[in-house]
Order: structure tokens, then C-alpha cells, then sequence
């Protein structure tokens, strides 16, 4: 396991906004409370062809 | 044919021409008073136009064999000379982006050739890698990639070199940034190219797999040796597509779309994006010709039968009306007017075998003038290309 766990952003799934959570807390938006959250999609660069 | 008709051409010919005998070759040969010229005219008729009839066109073939009125003592060969002295272009209309002209004296197989050129094989650049590194709109990234390459890009291609398998260089890559995004809670937000920047110093996503020393400048997917817009074709002249207002994505509040785009030169055979040309065409000029006088009452229903209006009627003496061809070039050669009863004997549609009415549409990286010396260049090198494997 890494040793200093970081902070990954998810996405609230009723409200949209944005949650940093951390190993360990709670799964639920700091909004509005709802309890699902999605992760963000990966800034890894995809490469496509354009035809 | 008669005898005497062949005599009597000639005979005026040789008067017309009597000081150019002497010159060598064949156009002292031409000039011999029994050398025939021309064809009897119903034959000339038929090689030269079209004929329209309700049902059908006919002679639409070209006459190319060289002994094909030989039975008249008439020579039908095609020559270097005779054709440059006969052929001309007319420009007719000259916009920024489309040009409309006529090709006098060609046959059908070269303007053919032409056309076939200006949108397949003469070069342009356009987008054909997208790397993308976020992208939230509800476009998806294949789809999105796909209208990025369909966008003009305003560019001269002759600067630029077809790419390679190695890394991308300044000569031969265009590289775009399109970093857009609705902040939250704002309205919807339209992407457009004019979103699409320039990068003159090529990509600036590092290469994942780098793993160089950290002090020295990340590798990225391109490698300039030097910035673009220190190059004077393009210091004063940024690169940028065409047009501003193409859409590409309309982002609800929070999404983000932010990619790059490597535009490189290529052919529209390979892809229609590469197509210089919006569209390239001609048709043949019309001829319109009254048979007979059409008058009164025949020539108001004349008129009224044409739905391009090429016809127009003119007063003659004692309070008489009579139809007169104004505008056979706008002739869509939809064939009302050789409709119904006896109209076939009154009217002749036919449209010339060699004169083309020529039609470019640029997507705007060339002038559309520039666009057909370009494709002419093509041509005069694959004629060269055949002639080397020849000899």
C-alpha cells in the first residue's frame, strides 16, 4: 500500500458537485448527502483517429 | 457528299489562307487547295453537339479515331497545334471561394481528369490524430475526433510535408489545443473552432512512458526543433480553421472537453476531409435553338413551358410576337419545352461536346484559381511519370 493514501475527487451523483474523500470516510456528498458517488474520468490521453 | 461542295469549301479556303502557304510541316499541307476542311454540316452537327430528344440525348459520344471521316478525305487526328490554338478559358465568376469559368476545346476525358483531381489528389491538411485527455460533454470522444478532422483548416499545404512513422516535426504537423468548459451553474456553452488554438511549438502533453531525468524538458508526441510562427510564411499569418462557427459540442454546466488535434497533410482519396474542394463540377453548355419562328400565342406558351426562363419575346412588325432564346446558359436541360405535340420540330436542345461550364467550390486552404493550377500540376506530372516509364 502506498504509504500517504491521496485525496481522489468524486463526482456526486444527485447533485454533480465535486467531493475530495480520503481513505476511510464516509461515502456521501457533503452537499446534499446523497451516497453515490462517481469517479472522475482518467486525464490518461486517449488517442484517436479523426475519420 | 457532292463533289462540288467539297471544290467550292476549299477552293475558299486556299483563297482565305494563300499567304500562310510556305510555312513547313503540316500547316502547309493543310492549306493545299484539295485538302478538304470541313464536314458537310449534319455531320459537323453530330460531332460536335449533343442532340436532346424527349426521350433521349443522342451522338453523345466523342469522335477520337483519326481516320473516322477518312471515306471524306477528311482528317480527324488531334493536333498539338490546332488545340492550342483553339483552346481558351474564360473566367466567368471569381469569388473568394468559388469560381465559375469555361473550358473552350477540351475533351470530356481531360475535364474529366480535372475534376477528378480537385477532389481526390490535390493536397490539404486536416486533423487526424485527436489525443484526448478529458472530455465530460455527452459528444463522445470518437465522434468528436471525427468532426475535428472535417474542419477546414486555413493553411497553404505546399508549405507542409506528407508525415512519416517518426515523432511529428514542424514540418509536417499543425498541432490545435481545444481546452473548453462550463463553469458550473452557468447556461449551456457552445464549442466552436474558434476555440481551436494554434500551438506553434507543437504538443505540450507529455509522453506517459517518458521517463528522462526530471530536470530536462518532458518528451511530448511531437518534436519541433523549432516554433512555427518563427517561420515567415506563418509570422504574420497564424494558422486556424477557416471558418469560426463550426459547432463541435455544446457543454452543459461542468463538463470540460480539453484535447489536442495533429493536423498533417494528406489527399482526399484517402479521406474526404482532405478534399480541397466543397465540390468541383461541370456540365456542358447549352445550345438552344428555335427551328422555325414561333409566334404569338406558340411563343407565349414557349415562354411559360421553360422554368428557367431562357426564353424571351420580342414585338415584331404589325403587333406580332415572336420568342427568342435570352439565357440558353441557364438551361438545367429539363426538356419542357420539347414536350408535347410537334415541339420536338420546333425547338432543338443540344448542348456542346467541347465546352465545359466549369464549377470550384474551396473549402478555403487555397484559392480555388490556385486550386486548379495545382490539379493541372498533378496531371503534367503523372503525364510525365508515364512518359519516364515509357522511354
Amino acid at each position: 500500500m502506498d504509504p500517504q493514501p491521496e485525496p481522489v475527487s468524486y463526482i456526486c451523483g444527485d447533485c454533480g458537485m465535486e467531493n475530495t474523500l480520503k481513505q476511510g470516510d464516509v461515502i456521501q456528498c457533503r452537499e446534499c448527502g446523497y451516497r453515490i458517488l462517481y469517479k472522475k474520468r482518467t486525464r490518461r490521453i486517449v488517442q484517436y483517429e479523426a475519420r | 457528299m457532292s463533289g462540288e461542295d467539297k471544290n467550292l469549301h476549299s477552293m475558299s479556303e486556299s483563297d482565305s489562307e494563300q499567304e500562310d502557304v510556305g510555312k513547313e510541316g503540316i500547316e502547309w499541307i493543310m492549306n493545299l487547295p484539295d485538302v478538304p476542311m470541313k464536314l458537310p454540316p449534319h455531320v459537323e452537327l453530330q460531332r460536335t453537339r449533343v442532340e436532346c430528344k424527349a426521350d433521349a440525348p443522342i451522338h453523345t459520344d466523342t469522335i477520337q479515331y483519326s481516320g473516322a471521316y477518312a471515306s471524306l478525305g477528311i482528317d480527324n487526328s488531334l493536333r498539338l497545334d490546332s488545340f492550342r490554338k483553339n483552346f481558351k478559358i474564360e473566367v466567368i465568376d471569381l469569388k473568394e471561394d468559388d469560381m465559375e469559368f469555361d473550358m473552350i476545346g477540351i475533351d470530356p476525358s481531360l475535364a474529366n481528369a480535372f475534376r477528378r483531381i480537385l477532389i481526390a489528389e490535390v493536397p490539404t491538411m486536416a486533423i487526424e490524430k485527436v489525443l484526448v485527455a478529458n472530455n465530460t460533454s455527452i459528444v463522445q470522444d470518437e465522434v468528436l475526433a471525427h468532426r475535428l478532422g472535417l474542419i477546414p483548416i486555413r493553411v497553404d499545404p505546399r508549405l507542409f510535408e506528407y508525415s512519416d512513422k517518426d515523432t511529428p516535426n514542424e514540418k509536417n504537423t499543425i498541432v490545435f489545443r481545444l481546452h473548453v468548459r462550463c463553469e458550473r451553474g452557468k447556461p449551456r456553452l457552445t464549442a466552436t473552432s474558434e476555440a481551436l488554438t494554434w500551438l506553434p511549438n507543437g504538443s505540450e502533453f507529455p509522453l506517459v512512458s517518458d521517463k528522462s531525468v526530471s530536470n530536462s524538458k518532458p518528451k511530448t508526441y511531437t518534436s519541433f526543433s523549432c516554433s512555427q510562427d518563427t517561420l515567415p510564411e506563418f509570422a504574420n499569418n497564424p494558422i486556424g480553421p477557416k471558418d469560426g462557427d463550426i459547432i463541435l459540442a455544446r457543454l452543459s454546466s461542468g463538463q470540460e472537453i480539453e484535447l489536442e488535434a495533429h493536423a498533417v497533410k494528406g489527399m482526399g482519396k484517402t479521406h474526404a476531409k482532405w478534399s480541397p474542394v466543397a465540390t468541383a463540377w461541370y456540365r456542358m453548355l447549352p445550345e438552344v435553338v428555335l427551328l422555325e419562328e414561333i409566334e404569338d400565342e406558340l411563343a407565349e406558351e414557349l415562354k411559360n413551358k421553360c422554368p428557367v426562363n431562357v426564353f424571351d419575346i420580342e414585338d415584331i412588325a404589325n403587333g406580332k410576337k415572336r420568342a427568342t432564346v435570352a439565357r440558353p446558359r441557364a438551361c438545367t436541360l429539363c426538356r419542357e419545352c420539347i414536350r408535347g405535340e410537334a415541339w420536338e420540330k420546333r425547338v432543338s436542345l443540344r448542348r456542346v461536346k467541347d465546352h465545359f461550364i466549369f464549377k470550384i467550390e474551396s473549402t478555403g486552404a487555397l484559392p480555388p484559381e490556385v486550386l486548379f493550377t495545382e490539379a493541372v500540376k498533378i496531371l503534367e506530372d503523372k503525364c510525365e511519370r508515364l512518359i519516364a516509364e515509357l522511354s
